[in-house]
């Protein structure tokens, strides 16, 4: 028992057990809610057996204390009231009353104050969108006018961790799509006997769309995260400010780099992902459909129009500039911890996707219109 | 009466690098023990070896006579409970309020409701001086001695006996940090704290410590304050004597008299 209640001639008396410590918190804090309390009277807080006593036993016994309180129970202690509550007391200051009032106002205050601070937000959100680019765009200017502002390395640097390792996870799902795509194609196709129409189909639908657009949603997955997260973490280090001190541009050097290295590095991708996938269906081609290697070429000259491959390449370098943009401004925003690093990464990846694909759809209409 | 800390022969090698070639510390219920030591003479290896975050290649560790070096995760997770840490940056969870921080420990070991774990975890905020606006603020929000104040608070979250301070007071202004210190002394004497602090600072020394152990040259020498300062050894008497020490140290004795 941690609390024992006993009814006496002047008023209640409240027994506490043994152990009063952090150990049996959870006991301690269930005999609290079930001892009986008087409303009223008297009562006796007796802690003549109690052997051990830290904090959080003492927090428990001076809730007890003041639940009696305020019940307008007079409360004495036998044989006397601890130390500890004391210097609890004087932590936490003999606080008034009226906390009620302070929840009643704030939960009418809550869905009001959520609005203006989403609204404020928003318009944040979109000043910041639209400083980050005219920052990002006066340093591509000044690192396109001056080769040391290009900063070399750095940029080969990006290219070779967006372009050169993306290489195989790129080569693998450009074949595989393609593959897919000849085998449904090649399925329907042969009801009417025109097998050999597979391989317009994947021709097509790999130069034009699926080539470019599996490349840059890949590398906005890869990439895209990586640049949040990089710049992120160097924001959460002060590393960003120390540039800045150092009288170093941050957009320069941090974000124009990976900008341009995504530019240079995602049309080469494409242009890997368009021969992976002509070969894919190629392969497939000669082993559903019987249509040897120089057959699948020369129908593939055939079928190729002078734009077809430029138009889906043209889109490489715009899908390039929106996911690097994205990432490298979301990663920018990380500030305070660690957790806005993983939202705000979350939010690149998704909004770089969602960005690609309707660029993809805008590039469809315009390409349309222009009846290429 | 018997050592709350024991350390024998402690070893602790990174590669061909050797930290600690064999190393003793002793620390008594109730002191307040500071670690000294040059930069990468091994104090924060030492206290990761203490708090069993890292195996040495030799020697022991007991805290309250239970072995640490030897334990099994769940001997290890009772022996965790019985001490707190402060980290050198705070170490703070940055996606939690002062107060989920401070709840969290609690949560972890305990059943209970909301209201006792925000009553826990609000007295012990308050206790170490911050005010109940602190409550709901994230660590980002604080400055660096709050930072340090808000760490104490989770440190003491579970009712420790013994309690490590890492570098305390390292990046507080010499107000703050006194205060601080001051902060330490009061709750190590209402709470019958056994405190050990790894420090540069020599205020904090001569503020809060009873004893000192320095590491050199991979052993640890140790004794009160004033048989540290009367040592031999030349990096001691470096560290003490030497030009940044003399505006500190005044008079060499009697820095025992302070009040928490």
């Amino acid at each position: 028992m941690y609390l024992e209640t006993r009814q006496e001639t002047v008023g209640i008396r409240l027994r506490a057990g043994r152990s009063w410590t952090v150990d049996r918190l959870g006991l301690l804090e269930r005999a609290l809610v079930q001892a009986g309390l008087p409303a009223g009277g008297k009562a006796v807080i007796d802690v003549t057996a109690v052997e051990a006593l830290d904090l959080s036993g003492a927090w428990v016994l001076r809730s007890l204390e003041h639940r009696l309180l305020s019940r307008g129970v007079e409360v004495d202690w036998a044989p006397a009231r601890p130390e500890l509550l004391g210097f609890i007391d004087e932590a936490l200051g003999r606080e008034a009353e009226g906390e009620e009032d302070e929840t009643t106002r704030r939960l009418m205050a809550i869905p009001l104050e959520r609005l203006g601070i989403f609204t404020v937000g928003l318009g944040a959100d979109v000043r910041q969108h639209l400083a980050a680019l005219g920052e990002l765009t006066l340093a591509l200017g000044r690192a396109l006018s001056s080769l040391r502002r290009l900063r070399l390395p750095s940029l080969i640097r990006q290219v070779h961790e967006t372009g050169v390792t993306a290489i195989p996870i790129v080569a693998l799902i450009a074949f595989l799509i393609s593959v897919i795509v000849a085998y449904i194609g090649a399925q329907q196709l042969r009801q009417f006997g025109g097998e050999i129409f597979v391989v317009d189909l994947v021709t097509i639908a790999v130069l034009r769309e699926l080539g470019v657009l599996l490349t840059a949603i890949i590398v906005a997955g890869r990439s895209g995260s990586a640049f949040a997260a990089e710049l992120g973490v160097m924001k959460l280090n002060e590393e960003v400010d120390a540039l800045r001190a150092i009288g170093i541009d941050p957009v320069e050097v941090l974000v124009a780099p990976r900008v341009l290295g995504l530019v240079v590095a995602l049309p080469l991708l494409t242009v890997l992902a368009d021969f992976m996938g002509l070969a894919g269906g190629a392969l497939l081609s000669w082993a559903l459909v019987d249509i040897t290697f120089t057959q699948y070429a020369d129908r593939v000259a055939e079928s190729l129009s002078t734009t077809t491959f430029w138009v889906g390449l043209i889109k490489a370098p715009v899908f390039a500039f929106a996911i690097a943009m994205i990432g490298t401004l979301r990663g920018m925003q990380v500030r305070g911890s660690s957790r806005e690093l993983g939202r705000l990464t979350t939010v690149a990846v998704v909004e770089s996707i969602f960005v690609v694909i309707f660029l993809d759809a805008a590039f469809a209409v315009l390409f349309m219109e222009l009846d290429i | 009466m018997e050592p709350i800390i024991s350390v024998r022969g402690v070893v602790n090698r990174f590669g061909s690098q050797v930290v600690h070639a064999g190393l003793d510390m002793e620390v008594m219920p109730g002191e307040v023990f500071g670690i000294v030591g040059g930069s990468g003479s091994g104090k924060s290896v030492l206290l990761r070896t203490i708090l069993g975050l890292q195996r040495p290649a030799a020697g022991t560790v007991r805290i309250e006579g239970r072995e640490v070096t030897e334990a099994s995760p769940s001997e290890l997770a009772g022996i965790k409970r019985r001490y707190g840490v402060t980290f050198q940056h705070g170490a703070l969870f940055t996606s939690l309020t002062v107060a989920q921080n401070v709840e969290l420990p609690i949560a972890e070991y305990h059943q209970v409701g909301e209201a006792t774990l925000r009553g826990l975890a609000e007295m012990r905020i308050r206790m170490v001086g911050l005010g109940a606006d602190a409550l709901d603020k994230y660590p980002s929000q604080l400055s660096g001695g709050m930072v340090k104040r808000a760490a104490l608070a989770r440190a003491l979250a579970l009712d420790p006996a013994l309690l490590f301070l890492d570098e305390p007071t390292s990046g507080l202004d010499p107000i703050s940090a006194a205060a601080f210190d001051q902060l330490v002394l009061y709750l190590q004497r209402s709470l019958r704290l056994t405190v050990v602090m790894i420090t540069h600072d020599l205020d904090t020394i001569f503020r809060t410590c009873n004893r000192l152990g320095v590491i050199v040259d991979g052993r640890m020498i140790s004794g009160s304050l004033e048989e540290i300062i009367r040592s031999e050894h030349p990096w001691i008497r470096q560290y003490f004597h030497g030009e940044r020490a003399r505006h500190t140290l005044g008079p060499p004795t009697g820095s025992e008299d302070l009040h928490g």
